[in-house]
């Protein structure tokens, strides 16, 4: 788009105005103003797919509430992101997802159930997802009673990046789930292992094998935790590269979801070819 | 798209002959000795075979197997985990071998099934050693119990049809969208002709598209599903849409409980919902019409084909329809048992071989419908008062009904009512005076549900009201698609207000965290209440379900998926009355 095609657009939240450029949505204006609004199944590399509806505000004027992950900016309304209906609709989704998943690794939604107080003694024995944790390689697992069916798995194993399709959404209602066909084990689908699912998954339903035996071992030490970045060493594409480590020990890559070349995904050797790190210290044999 | 990848299963030499008879001989896929693998363009020119291909496969095996659905993705080009995503979105669908050969019957257990005794037929079914499966509603109501059955290699069936049709109105000079009904024959294209038929049309092609969206406009005809639109205003704009491609689509996936007009027009009058929609092919310039049928109305599914058949036959369909320069055809997509596929923007996904889970709007329709291309999505009701209003022009049309409710209104009365059926009434109409055409309340009215399921209920002291969408608004209930469905004071309605609160829970399509889990935590809460009622944290927790879903689901069955349970609460429905 050239410079004097771009057009603006004033838009009020919560009564402040904020003028942005045409095609933006209310996330990014309300950001632009400072305003925090909690996102799920929302991620800059994603499609915006709607389904948590965490993000939700209230427009003037219009009956149900909307979307502000990928609801557009129109000149002149006015959008409130912390109203009561707004409040009451989020405590509802966290209480909701809280009640049938286990959330227990996702930070940011235990810091929200917190500020929304949800109460969850008010549901009586509710139906849970139970499944049972799915292990059938050595790369990583699925731990499907976390998922809280956010979709950005299957949009990163579609057109959003690997173009592998092993995943979709199948079931109805309550029993939706993700799955590859007939439930066949990963290495039986058209799955690729390039963890690009494992990279944007919210609740840590989808972990590294490495993470998952020091979680199930008790060895779990965030405070020996620490983070390097540096350029992955396979090919000359040059992927920007984050190795999430315990006391050394490699337990997860990751690559920043705003960086240029990667846009946050990798292919299966960045993601997982780190096991010569570890390897033993190849010594030459001494000539005697 | 990359190259896909299949399992081993292989499909065998029926379901290879039932997909390559939807595809033609030989498979799309190959041209000479290559296998052509196509780009984006090839997979969205054929995605959306998959919808009937599953069906042929279900119906050929008895159930969607691995290698069948191999071969399926393969020749459409889609990837198989999600073809499998789609078949196991449907109920007519299975995804695991049956462990029982032989039909399946398919038993509805939705209210006016209910009260009908559909819980009796079932335990008789099952004692003479049947396979039963409980369905939500079969859109039957006027003949409960209702029962669907499939079975391997035959059509399905619905054993009421061989009966005859049930028509309490028959034909009479003050019908006028039941005028056809038992008059004409609907196999018979010059029967139809002889009766008013493609009359509308001629005068369509005559007075040109502008005068026919004037019209329409004038007629203040609005939407019959249940949203009210106004029909003008949505084929005006697809009218002045300037793609190259458009679309008309009739929504005849009724699957609201309680309603059953749409398939009754069809299966009586097909070519009327036919003719009206060329009439909106060549007003708003689409050449593609489609028909999204519920896959539990066979008959009515039989009669439209043949009726499209001969239409085209005729040079009604086709190019140069009725020798005019306007080119229109229509073809049929069967639904395949989701409630969900009624919501205009899930039946557009349901037909492009997607699942069926509805979008989010803005874009509209009208803008960005099927395929992303501008459409008109109408019900088959919607449509043929079309074509009164260009026979009798807007003057007579809106001699019957309110200022703001013109024209007349079909209901469908099922319950506790003498004649179920389905009645033609101006707008404006009493309810109580509808209840009187279907045969009068039997035994002691106790709440008539109004407009289905995602309805609301209604105490005696509504007999009074007016049966128009203004009337109905001020006291705040609902007409919804026309489903009224009356309950005696026999009837436990604690039983209908958790089978209701069930068919939410089983037909949310699982996309939205406010549904998928509101549903299933408002049913929990509704079998724990007991016989007083619910005490005050159990209501503030249904209150704060209720909220949420209404507030932010994505679609109209989140909105509504606790409209009725709400009323039933505020009448005290739910305290048994135990004097």
């Amino acid at each position: 788009m050239t410079q004097q095609d771009v057009s603006e657009v004033s838009v009020h939240i919560n009564d402040t105005a904020v003028t942005v450029e045409q095609g933006t949505t209310l996330l990014q204006a309300a950001r632009l103003a400072g305003v925090e609004i909690p996102t799920l199944c929302w991620a800059e590399n994603l499609t915006p797919v709607n389904a948590c509806r965490l993000c939700v505000v209230e427009q003037e004027g219009t009956r149900a509430l909307i979307p502000s992950c990928s609801r557009l900016c129109e000149d002149g309304i006015r959008v409130e992101t912390d109203s009561d209906r707004v409040r009451h609709s989020r405590r509802m989704i966290l209480e909701f997802l809280a009640s049938t998943n286990d959330l227990s690794q996702s930070a940011e939604l235990q810091e929200w159930a917190e500020s929304y107080q949800i109460d969850l003694d008010r549901y009586i024995s509710p139906e849970k997802n139970n499944d049972e944790v799915k292990i059938e390689d050595d790369l990583f697992v699925r731990a499907y009673d976390r998922c809280v069916l956010c979709y950005k798995c299957v949009e990163a194993c579609g057109d959003d990046a690997q173009h592998s399709f092993a995943i979709a959404i199948a079931g109805r209602g309550f029993d939706a789930r993700v799955s590859t066909e007939y439930e066949v084990e990963l290495p039986e689908s058209a799955c690729v292992y390039c963890g690009n699912c494992v990279g944007v998954c919210p609740t840590n339903a989808l972990q590294f094998k490495v993470e998952f035996d020091l979680r199930e071992s008790d060895e779990w030490r965030p405070e020996d935790q620490s983070t390097t970045e540096t350029i992955c060493s396979y090919c000359g594409v040059g992927c920007s590269l984050e190795l999430h480590t315990q006391n050394n020990q490699i337990f997860k890559v990751t690559s920043p979801s705003d960086h240029s070349v990667t846009s946050g995904h990798l292919c299966i050797k960045g993601r997982f070819g780190w096991q010569y790190v570890h390897a033993p210290k190849y010594e030459p044999s001494k000539k005697s | 798209m990359a190259d896909l990848q299949f399992s081993d299963a292989r499909a065998d030499d029926e379901e290879i002959g039932a997909i390559d008879s939807l595809v033609g001989e030989p498979a799309v896929m190959r041209q000479g000795e290559r296998l052509v693998r196509g780009g984006l363009s090839r997979r969205r020119a054929s995605r959306h075979l998959l919808l009937p291909g599953l069906h042929l496969l279900q119906n050929s095996k008895g159930w969607i197997s691995p290698g069948g659905l191999n071969y399926l993705a393969e020749v459409l080009q889609v990837p198989p985990a999600e073809a499998y995503g789609v078949a196991s979105f449907y109920d007519l669908f299975e995804t695991e071998e049956p462990s029982q050969p032989g039909p399946r019957h398919r038993v509805c257990v939705d209210p006016s099934c209910a009260v009908a005794g559909s819980a009796e037929l079932i335990l008789e079914l099952r004692e003479a050693g049947c396979q039963v499966h409980e369905s939500p509603c079969l859109g039957q109501c006027d003949r409960a119990p209702a029962m669907f059955i499939q079975e391997l290699g035959k059509p399905d069936n619905v054993p009421a049809d061989a009966d005859g049709l049930v028509h309490r109105q028959q034909g009479s000079p003050a019908l006028r969208l039941l005028k056809r009904f038992g008059v004409t024959d609907p196999s018979d294209l010059d029967s139809y002709r002889s009766h008013g038929g493609y009359n509308a049309l001629n005068l369509a092609l005559d007075m040109g598209p502008e005068a026919v969206l004037d019209q329409l406009t004038a007629s203040g005809l609005s939407g019959r599903g249940g949203a009210g639109f106004p029909t003008g205003r949505k084929w005006r704009s697809v009218a002045a849409a300037t793609s190259e491609s458009k679309h008309i689509v009739a929504n005849a996936d009724e699957s609201e409980p309680g309603t059953f007009k749409d398939r009754l027009i069809l299966e009586n009058d097909p070519f009327a919902v036919i003719e009206a929609m060329t009439i909106a092919g060549v007003t708003t310039g689409s050449r593609h019409g489609w028909v999204y049928i519920r896959g539990e109305y066979p008959l009515a599914t039989e009669r439209l084909t043949r009726a499209i058949e001969s239409a085209r036959a005729s040079g009604l369909l086709g190019t140069n329809i009725a020798g005019s320069n306007h080119s229109f055809d229509i073809e049929i997509r069967r639904g395949a048992g989701a409630y969900i596929c009624g919501e205009e923007t899930a039946l557009f996904n349901s037909i492009e071989g997607r699942r069926g889970e509805p979008r989010n709007k803005p874009p509209f329709p009208t803008t960005s419908g099927l395929f992303g291309e501008p459409t008109v999505i109408n019900n088959p009701e919607t449509l043929i008062n079309v074509l009164e209003i260009l026979d009798r022009g807007v003057d007579e049309y809106r001699a019957l009904g309110t200022d703001l409710s013109p024209g007349t209104k079909l209901f469908c009365v099922s319950g506790h009512v003498g004649s179920p059926g389905l009645y033609e009434t101006p707008f404006g109409t009493p309810l109580g005076q509808l209840l009187e055409m279907a045969g009068g309340v039997t035994g002691s009215l106790q709440s008539i549900l109004m407009g289905g399921a995602a309805g609301r209920f209604v105490g005696p002291e509504m007999l009074d009201l007016p049966l128009t969408l203004e009337d109905a608004a001020a006291r705040d209930t609902t007409l919804g698609s026309g489903a009224i469905t009356v309950f005696s004071t026999e009837v436990d309605m604690g039983n209908i207000v958790r089978r209701l609160a069930k068919f939410f829970r089983d037909e949310s399509c699982g996309q939205c965290v406010p549904c998928r889990i509101g549903t299933t935590r408002q049913h929990e809460v509704l079998l724990q209440i007991t016989d007083k009622g619910p005490d005050a944290a159990q209501r503030q927790l249904l209150d704060d379900i209720s909220a949420v879903m209404s507030d932010a689901s994505i679609c109209g069955l989140g909105h509504t998926a606790a409209s009725a349970v709400q009323s039933a609460l505020d009448l005290g429905l739910l305290q048994a009355d135990m004097s």
